[in-house]
């Protein structure tokens, strides 16, 4: 660290290059969009407010998050202790499935759904049967929606798990701790931040989640109409000051997101 | 990965959360892959092949691998550039650029292109400016870029920075005092170490601007053979009811991602035992 000493020539040069890429980069969008909210006054965000169809998406976007939410919260726990305390035939092949959904297109994602559980797809006779609509309805968004989440919590609460070892919890054990005491008293408490980050992660992405809810949902208003397929809805029919007003919305809470990863960061630094 | 003990062996409790964590991904992940899969291939790899060498498909592909390509160049460069100066220097604004720095992991990345076309677009804030100088960003090849370096600002970033931590500045101040140049210093001291992560973050960066989907189509006006990347055209396709040639492409955007994956695993690893 180079703490108080001045930057030499080259290394403000190097500074200045980092800096205006990240102003051209990151700021400069942020900025124009700060500018418009600004230029358009609270009237955006009033229009936007009462504008039926604009919240019913944003509700419907808020129930699926909620959802996704509650799902990788307990699945991302239970997937990071099989992933890394357990061994079996077939956990190398999970371990590298896990990171896919990642590396996947959204758009590829909703296709997919949409050939097990639409028409035509895998799964339909079955469906059928039981009366389920899927696809272009609510269970469509729920699977679109964990599907692109899957990987944040698990990733965490996996990493968490390595690092910590199996000490402690074989001094428990060994004291005659049953596996669920040692489980919520010895190794939950230590999952607690890495779990936090990645549900924050998953909140951000749920909400923020476009290519596949769009494919799998058919975006239609009243029905399978998201915060995000509203936006797209919204600049198709050029209807600006509406796209616009959402999209001010979901950028205010990614800020927030933001803040509490970085809050989450800070209280794992000092826990170590 | 520690070894377990007997003690925790897995008893029935944990079986049953194993079964239920399979049945979760089975059911997830792994049926509508395998679907996809299927689809692309099912019928046959002629028409596979056919599908693929149609102009309209082979432009996509081939828009979507330059561009992502041109974008983890960059990153590569820009990534290692920043974290550099976020980990090394002392300067006033540091911690906010830092957390900044994770901005496109929180924010949508439509919400990303609706930033971009009102900077960009026609009636955007450079809008009037960038017509008078005829230079063209939204609705063309460099608002695609764009958009990429956006959204994938963090990998390389993040990837190096652990790595810059824990290097040890003794190894460079010998360097120096043994008389290297800046160059050869960054050649054959700083950038070996930095390497596999530098890597691993331009693989991640890669494979997710493949897929890129929300601000590039907000962005690029997907014009065909113009601007219209392979996740578009693969969301053309099925608007206009030919899953056919939608699966064809995902076939190759999902053989990359899993190729991709696997070799970003492989690296990290790589760049993990380097550092420890």
């Amino acid at each position: 660290m180079r703490e108080g000493r001045a930057l030499s020539p080259g290394q403000a040069a190097l500074l200045a290059l980092v800096l205006a890429y990240l102003g051209l980069i990151l700021l400069l969008p942020l900025g124009a969009m700060a500018l418009r909210a600004l230029e358009a006054g609270p009237a955006m965000l009033l229009a936007i407010f009462s504008d039926e169809a604009a919240m019913e998406g944003l509700g419907l976007t808020l129930v699926l998050a909620l959802i996704a939410l509650a799902a990788n919260g307990l699945f991302g726990v239970g997937a990071g202790l099989v992933l890394v305390r357990h061994r079996f035939l077939g956990r190398k092949l999970l371990d590298a499935l896990v990171d896919l959904p990642l590396a996947v297109s959204p758009v590829m994602t909703g296709l997919a759904f949409l050939l097990v559980f639409g028409r035509g797809g895998w799964l339909e006779p079955w469906l059928e049967v039981a009366g389920l609509k899927v696809s272009f309805a609510f269970p469509g968004l729920v699977l679109a929606t964990l599907f692109v989440t899957f990987p944040f919590t698990l990733r965490e609460v996996a990493y968490v798990l390595i690092e910590l070892g199996t000490d402690e919890e074989e001094a428990a054990v060994t004291l005659g701790a049953s596996p669920w005491q040692t489980f919520r008293q010895v190794t939950f408490p230590n999952l607690r931040f890495g779990l936090g980050y990645g549900l924050v992660l998953t909140l951000a992405r749920a909400l923020g989640e476009f290519g596949a809810v769009l494919v799998v949902g058919g975006a239609i208003s009243g029905q399978t109409q998201t915060a995000t397929t509203f936006i797209y809805n919204a600049l198709e029919e050029r209807q600006e000051a509406a796209a616009y007003g959402m999209a001010l919305i979901l950028a205010v809470a990614s800020v927030l997101f933001l803040l509490a990863l970085e809050w989450i960061k800070r209280q794992r630094g000092k826990e170590k | 990965m520690p070894a377990v003990s007997d003690a925790l062996k897995p008893e029935r409790g944990g079986l049953a959360v194993r079964v239920g964590v399979l049945a979760y991904i089975g059911i997830l992940v792994l049926l509508p892959l395998a679907a996809l899969a299927r689809h692309g291939l099912g019928a046959g790899f002629d028409v596979l092949a056919q599908t693929l060498a149609t102009p309209a498909a082979t432009h996509a592909l081939w828009l979507t691998l330059w561009s992502a390509g041109a974008m983890a160049l960059v990153n590569a460069g820009m990534g290692t550039a920043t974290a550099w100066a976020l980990v090394r220097y002392r300067f006033p604004g540091r911690a906010f650029l830092s957390t900044l720095v994770d901005l496109p992991f929180a924010i949508p990345t439509l919400v990303t292109g609706v930033m971009l076309v009102i900077l960009y677009g026609p009636r955007g804030l450079l809008g009037d400016w960038l017509a008078g100088s005829g230079a063209k960003i939204a609705f063309a090849p460099p608002g695609i870029l764009l958009a990429l370096l956006f959204v994938t600002l963090p990998f390389v970033v993040r990837a190096v920075e652990p790595v810059l931590l824990e290097q040890d500045p003794a190894e460079e101040e010998a360097a120096r005092t043994l008389g290297a140049g800046p160059w050869t210093l960054f050649r054959r001291v700083l950038l070996p170490p930095l390497l596999p992560a530098i890597l691993s973050g331009a693989v991640r960066s890669f494979a997710r601007a493949l897929g890129e989907f929300g601000s590039i189509v907000v962005v690029s006006g997907n014009i065909p053979y113009k601007t219209l990347t392979a996740p578009i055209y693969i969301f053309g396709e099925i608007e206009a009811g030919d899953p056919q040639a939608a699966a064809a492409v995902s076939l190759v955007l999902l053989a990359l991602a899993v190729a991709l994956t696997y070799a970003g695993r492989a690296l990290e690893k790589w760049a993990g035992v380097r550092d420890a």
